[in-house]
C-alpha cells in the first residue's frame, strides 16, 4: 500500500525537473534567463520542502536547523560578497555540494554496507564528491589569494597522487567487502586528501576550466547517491537526484570540454600538466617595448573611429571594469564605436568577463566572442588590451611556442594597440608575449584602474 | 539489480542528452550564470540530504546527515543567490536599452 504522500512528493519531483530544464534552457538568451532561474528556485524550494513528507521520516527538528544554518549562510554569503569575488564563490557553493553528496554516501555507506550495489555506487558516489569537495577548497583558497595560484609542484608528484588515489579506493572496497564500517574512515580521509593533492598543480588561469570541471563533479556525485537513494527505502528522491546530477554533470562536461579547446588544449593537459610552473627560456623576441602616456593613448583613442577593447584578469583584478565604462562612454560621446572583444577563457571563470562588463552597466550587446569580432580587428583604430596577456600572444601562431595553436583575439591585426599592464612581467604562461614587441603597439604601465582613469581624465580634459 | 535501478539508469542515460542538449545552445554571453545556475540545480542534493537525514537512526548517521543538509542547504541557496544577482545585472528590463 502506498501512502498518500508518495505520490504527492513523486508529482512534485517531476513537475521539478520539469522546470529546472526548463529554466537552463531559457539561458540560452539574457532576456529569458532571469525568470528561467527564479521559476527553477521555486520549483526548488517546493520539492525540498514537501520532501519531509516522505513516509518513514523522523528527525525533523535536525532537519529544519541543518536547512535553517546553511540556507542561511549560503544566502548571507552569496548576498554580501564582491562581484569581483564570483569565481570562488561558484567554486566554494559547487564544492558545498559535493561536501553535502560525500555526506549522503557516507550515510549510505553506514546503513547499506552489506549491499554490494548500493555500497558500490555509494563508494562511487563519494570518491566523486569528496575530490569535489577538496578540490573546489583549493581552487577557492588560490581565486582568494590564499593560497599560491601558480601551480604547486614537488617531485614525484603524479605517482604519489595515484597512490593516494589507489589506496584510498582500495580502503572502500574492503570496508564494503568486509561490511567492516571501520575502514570508511581511512578511505573517506584518503579521498579527501587526493582532491587537495589533484587540485594543488592547477595553475590560476585554467580555473576555468576546473570550475566547470568540479561543477561536473558535484553533478555525478549527486546523480550516484541518487542511484543509490533507487535502491533503497526512499528511492522515490533518487529519481529526483539521478535527473538533476546527470543533468548538470553532461553540462559541465561539455562546458569543461568548451573551456579546454579554447586553450588549445586536452582537459588531461590541464589537470595533469602543471602548465605554468616553468618559464619558457631560450626563445627571445626581437624588437624592444615602447610606452605610451595616458594623454598620447587619449588622444589616439579620441580621433578614433573604432576602438576594440580587449578585458582580462589583469582588469578584474585591479576592478577597472567602472572606469573602463566611463571612458567608453567618454569616447562614444566622441562618435567613437567601442566594442569588446572577450576571450571565451579570458578571467578565471567561464563567461568572468562578461559579468563584470555587465556589473559595469555595459550593454551585452557590444561584448563579442572571438569568433564573431577576430575579423574586425584589421579595421579597427586601436585595440586597448587591459590585463589580457596570453589570450592575446600571437606566439600561440608560432609553431614550437607552448602556446601553439591557441586560439587567441588577433589584436596585433588592429592599426594600432595600447596594451595596459602592471610591469614588464609575463603572463600566466611564462611566455614572452611577441604582441609587446610590435611596431604598433605601445605600453601604458600602471594599474588597470588607475591606468583607465588617467585616460579617462585626459580625456576629460580635451 | 533492482527493476528501479533499472528504471533510473535509463533516466540517467536520457537526461545527459538532454543537458547536453540543453547546453550548447548557451552563448559565451552567459557562462558564468549557465555554471552558476546548474551549481544551483545540483543543490537537489540537499532533498538526498533530507531523505538520509530523516531515515538515520545512530547518532553517526545523524550527525553525518545533518553536515549533508547543511552543506546541501548552503550550496542550494548560494547558487540560486549568485544566479540571480548575476542575472540581474543582465536584465535590461528595468533600465532603459541603448546609450546614454
Amino acid at each position: 500500500m502506498i501512502a498518500w504522500q508518495t505520490p504527492l512528493v513523486d508529482g512534485v519531483y517531476v513537475v521539478a525537473i520539469l522546470v529546472f530544464i526548463l529554466g537552463l534552457r531559457s539561458m540560452s538568451s539574457p532576456a529569458t534567463a532571469r525568470r528561467g532561474i527564479m521559476l527553477a528556485g521555486v520549483a526548488m524550494f517546493i520539492a525540498v520542502a514537501v520532501s519531509v513528507l516522505l513516509p518513514g521520516e523522523s528527525n525533523f527538528a535536525l532537519i529544519a536547523l541543518g536547512v535553517f544554518v546553511g540556507g542561511l549562510a549560503g544566502w548571507y554569503w552569496a548576498r554580501v560578497v564582491q562581484m569581483t569575488a564570483m569565481p570562488q564563490m561558484v567554486a566554494i557553493f559547487n564544492g558545498m555540494g559535493g561536501g553535502a553528496a560525500g555526506a549522503i554516501a557516507a550515510v549510505e555507506l553506514l546503513v547499506s554496507l552489506g549491499n554490494p550495489v548500493t555500497a558500490g555506487l555509494s563508494l562511487a558516489g563519494a570518491v566523486i564528491g569528496s575530490v569535489s569537495i577538496a578540490g573546489s577548497i583549493i581552487a577557492f583558497l588560490k581565486l582568494q589569494g590564499w593560497l599560491r595560484s601558480k601551480p604547486i609542484v614537488f617531485p614525484g608528484q603524479q605517482p604519489v597522487n595515484l597512490a593516494v588515489l589507489v589506496i584510498g579506493v582500495a580502503f572502500g572496497g574492503y570496508a564494503a567487502y568486509s561490511v567492516q564500517a571501520f575502514w570508511l574512515l581511512p578511505f573517506f580521509l584518503l579521498m579527501i586528501l587526493f582532491g587537495f593533492l589533484f587540485a594543488l598543480p592547477i595553475g590560476g588561469a585554467d580555473m576555468p576550466v576546473v570550475i566547470s570541471l568540479f561543477n561536473a563533479f558535484t553533478g555525478i556525485a549527486v546523480a550516484l547517491d541518487g542511484f543509490a537513494l533507487v535502491n533503497g527505502p526512499l528511492g522515490d528522491a533518487g529519481y529526483a537526484l539521478v535527473v538533476a546530477g546527470t543533468l548538470v554533470g553532461a553540462a559541465g562536461s561539455l562546458l569543461t570540454l568548451l573551456m579546454a579547446k579554447a586553450m588549445n588544449r586536452s582537459v588531461g593537459n590541464v589537470l595533469f600538466g602543471a602548465f605554468g610552473a616553468t618559464e619558457e627560456t631560450g626563445t627571445t623576441v626581437q624588437g624592444s617595448m615602447r610606452s605610451i602616456d595616458a594623454s598620447d593613448a587619449a588622444v589616439e583613442m579620441a580621433y578614433a573611429n573604432e576602438v576594440i577593447i580587449v578585458p582580462g584578469y589583469g582588469m578584474a583584478v585591479a576592478q577597472a571594469q567602472q572606469k573602463v565604462k566611463e571612458l567608453a562612454d567618454l569616447l562614444e560621446a566622441k562618435g567613437v564605436t567601442v566594442k569588446y572583444a572577450i576571450h571565451p577563457v579570458a578571467g578565471r571563470m567561464p563567461g568572468h568577463m562578461n559579468v563584470l562588463l555587465a556589473e559595469a552597466g555595459i550593454s551585452y550587446d557590444k561584448l563579442f566572442d572571438r569568433d564573431e569580432i577576430n575579423s574586425e580587428f584589421p579595421s579597427a583604430d586601436v585595440a586597448l588590451v587591459i590585463g589580457a596577456n596570453d589570450v592575446v600572444n600571437p606566439a600561440a601562431h608560432r609553431p614550437g611556442s607552448p602556446l601553439f595553436g591557441m586560439p587567441i583575439l588577433d589584436v596585433d591585426q588592429a592599426h594600432n594597440v595600447i596594451v595596459i599592464k602592471r610591469g614588464q612581467g609575463k603572463g600566466f604562461a611564462g611566455i614572452e608575449n611577441d604582441l609587446f614587441y610590435k611596431d604598433n603597439t605601445r605600453m601604458l604601465y600602471g594599474d588597470a584602474q588607475a591606468a583607465v582613469g588617467q585616460i579617462v581624465a585626459a580625456l576629460k580634459k580635451s | 539489480m533492482s527493476a528501479d535501478l533499472w528504471t533510473a539508469l535509463f533516466i540517467g542515460i536520457l537526461s545527459a542528452f538532454v543537458g547536453y542538449e540543453v547546453i550548447s545552445r548557451v552563448p559565451v554571453l552567459l557562462h558564468t550564470p549557465l555554471m552558476s545556475g546548474s551549481n544551483f540545480i545540483h543543490g537537489i542534493v540537499l532533498v538526498g540530504g533530507i531523505v538520509v537525514l530523516g531515515l538515520a537512526t545512530t547518532p553517526l548517521e545523524e550527525a553525518i546527515g545533518l553536515v549533508a543538509v547543511i552543506m546541501g542547504a548552503m550550496n542550494v541557496t548560494g547558487g540560486y543567490v549568485v544566479t540571480e544577482r548575476i542575472l540581474a545585472m543582465f536584465d535590461r528590463s528595468k533600465k532603459k536599452a541603448g546609450p546614454p
